[in-house]
């Protein structure tokens, strides 16, 4: 499994729901049609909604960097 | 992604097509148009999400399957701007005032102010000659007027959508569609509303 976890800008997404169609896995769903929202845990980091996305507002993290920013 | 269960709603693209293939032999089928506006607009203000955009968008499905199943798409991202707020709602609104124009024409083949123009008008600009679309039928001309001026509005857009698609991502339409713009600003609203 990669080390890397899809992020979502919340700012600019629009909500469309490529991504979360395109997700293997389901770890993607459109909150409350505002943004999109990955499950940390399905993620795999395979970058599939990384690709998709038409707004290019998803960006993998490396998992390390991503706890450092959550302050864990 | 693969192997996931189709739906009913995944195959929404055949009525895109459908639609426009419709219009062309007999434009009163353009109100049908109309479904796609309103539904979306029903989701967001009932249910408060984007589940039209997110699974019954068959203009998005479209670009879809044009973009990324039959390549016809450079998969490059889009401009920033393109998704920016101030293009969004600027295209929206601009969006609407030519809706509004529209309405306005509708009125005034209605009031007899002026008389029935059987073309589709393209990018708000270039006008094609459509009258094979309807040679009469029980229709108030004010009706069918709509048709033509509704139809164009879905052609001339489907036509952005096509080009963006092209130059961009699949369905890069999306991040600047007018329906997706208001549908969000509804949820978002509502949920913020919800928050306080």
């Amino acid at each position: 499994m990669s080390k890397r976890r899809a992020t979502v800008n919340i700012e600019v997404c629009v909500a469309c729901g490529v991504c979360a169609n395109q997700c293997p896995r389901g770890a993607i769903s459109i909150n409350r049609g505002c943004y999109a929202q990955v499950d940390v845990d399905r993620c795999v980091g395979c970058g599939i909604c990384e690709k998709a996305c038409p707004a290019n507002v998803i960006t993998l993290l490396d998992i390390e960097d991503m706890e450092a920013r959550n302050g864990k | 992604m693969a192997n996931k269960k189709k739906n009913w709603y995944d195959y929404l693209w055949i009525w895109s097509i459908v639609y426009f293939a419709l219009g062309f032999f007999n434009i009163m089928f353009a109100w049908l148009g109309l479904i796609d506006f309103i539904l979306p607009l029903i989701f967001a203000l009932v249910g408060g999400n984007k589940w039209f955009c997110n699974h019954m968008c068959g203009r998005g499905q479209l670009f879809w399957i044009l973009g990324r199943n039959a390549k016809c798409s450079r998969r490059k991202p889009a401009p920033r701007w393109i998704s920016s707020k101030w293009f969004r709602y600027g295209f929206m609104i601009f969006f609407l005032i030519m809706f509004g124009t529209m309405i306005f024409q509708t009125y005034q083949v209605f009031a007899g102010a002026s008389g029935l123009k059987q073309v589709v008008k393209l990018f708000w600009t270039f006008k094609v000659p459509w009258q094979w679309a309807y040679s009469g039928g029980p229709f108030p001309q004010w009706m069918v007027q709509f048709s033509y001026g509704f139809y164009s509005l879905m052609l001339t857009s489907t036509l952005i959508g096509l080009i963006v698609m092209v130059l961009y991502r699949e369905r890069t339409w999306c991040t600047f569609c007018p329906m997706g713009t208001m549908t969000q600003g509804i949820c978002q609203l509502k949920a913020n509303g919800d928050r306080k």
